[in-house]
């Protein structure tokens, strides 16, 4: 009796063993199926766009995607690089669109004349491109407000 | 009245009359070959000595240099880039041609007053003067058509065919407005100061 317990209790650690073994082998995890003692493959570089015409957006109040390098502009409590075109004061001057209106309201919905602290951090929101396909599918369509079809 | 002359003229009159009177003891070949030799080693001294202050090291031997712009710059593409090619400090910020060149060495004086003074030996001191040193900066820049971009930058051998967009159109437009480098490309190499009171619109807070 004592010896068939163990015998269950062995065959039950063993195969647990071997099938433990058989998924720690098929376990993906995002960095791939590199051992963990070894050093994985770093991913290919991507680059930021070059200077492209504006990009169409994909969904209502979506902010609008940087179509352009912003490599070292840097925005701060003292000075925001991009405002120096993007302002309604200098966006003519620089054929830049100008940022919208909404970014002069504080979160009380006071009208401010300058733009909201809340709206001052440009890449909170906008971001620049690189030619990258999506990490997992996806189907997502535009609404037909937007593509107009 | 002669001897009351005398006394007042002294020691720089007598060594007038005696750089007046032609020399009885040399001959004209040694005196000018001595003439000559240390003629070199002055100019060569003096040329070694400017050029001494005239790298990045010398800059940032004083720690203003060295824990402000120096440590903004290394962030910055004149610093880093794609193709390892740098701009050091007195590369944008010295002239090249000698007697501009001069001229400036001449004005660092009162950067070693201030030195002495202590004016922006502290990082707070330094930032409440930021927009002061930057300006003119930008002011003496202006003036000499941003003269130090275009030891290595010149509208006349940019190709516009191979620049972005936004480069292309505003290079263009430069160019025709007859407007300078840092008209535009303010901060380039180091932090912006606080720009409220140059463009409000681009800063937060009330205007």
């Amino acid at each position: 009796m004592m010896m068939k317990k163990l015998s269950i209790i062995i065959v039950l650690l063993v195969s647990a063993g071997i099938s433990m073994h058989a998924m720690s082998e098929n376990i993906t995890s995002l960095r791939g199926l590199t051992e963990l003692d070894q050093a994985s493959k770093a991913p290919e570089s991507k680059q930021y766009a070059k200077d492209g015409a504006p990009i169409a957006r994909d969904y209502v109040q979506q902010p609008p995607l940087i179509p352009h390098q912003i490599m070292n502009y840097t925005i701060n409590r003292k000075s925001n690089k991009c405002l120096t075109c993007h302002s309604w004061k200098n966006y003519r001057e620089k054929g830049a669109t100008k940022i919208s209106q909404t970014h002069f309201e504080d979160r009380d919905a006071n009208v401010l004349a300058n733009i909201s602290a809340r709206r001052y951090f440009c890449t909170q929101c906008h971001v620049p491109q690189v030619d990258a396909q999506p990490l997992v599918e996806n189907k997502f369509q535009p609404v037909t407000a937007i593509t107009g079809q | 009245m002669n001897d009351n002359k005398s006394t007042l003229c002294g020691f720089a009159c007598n060594f007038w009359k005696a750089l007046k009177k032609p020399s009885v003891k040399y001959s004209l070949g040694i005196l000018l070959s001595v003439g000559f030799v240390s003629g070199i080693i002055f100019w060569g001294g003096f040329n070694t000595a400017m050029e001494m202050t005239n790298n990045e090291e010398f800059c940032i031997s004083c720690h203003e240099m060295e824990d402000n712009v120096y440590q903004e710059y290394k962030n910055t593409i004149h610093y880093s880039n794609r193709t390892g090619v740098r701009a050091t400090c007195p590369d944008c910020h010295v002239p090249k041609e000698w007697h501009h060149k001069v001229v400036r060495k001449i004005q660092a004086s009162n950067e070693l007053l201030h030195k002495a003074l202590g004016s922006i030996d502290t990082r707070e001191k330094f930032e409440a003067k930021r927009l002061q040193l930057a300006k003119n900066v930008w002011r003496v820049m202006k003036k000499t058509d941003s003269r130090e971009c275009r030891n290595c930058h010149n509208f006349e051998y940019m190709d516009f065919a191979v620049q972005g967009r936004r480069a292309l159109d505003q290079h263009s437009k430069a160019l025709d407005e007859g407007k300078t480098c840092i008209d535009c490309h303010k901060g380039i190499a180091h932090e912006m100061p606080d720009m409220h009171d140059v463009d409000p619109t681009s800063t937060v807070g009330n205007i």
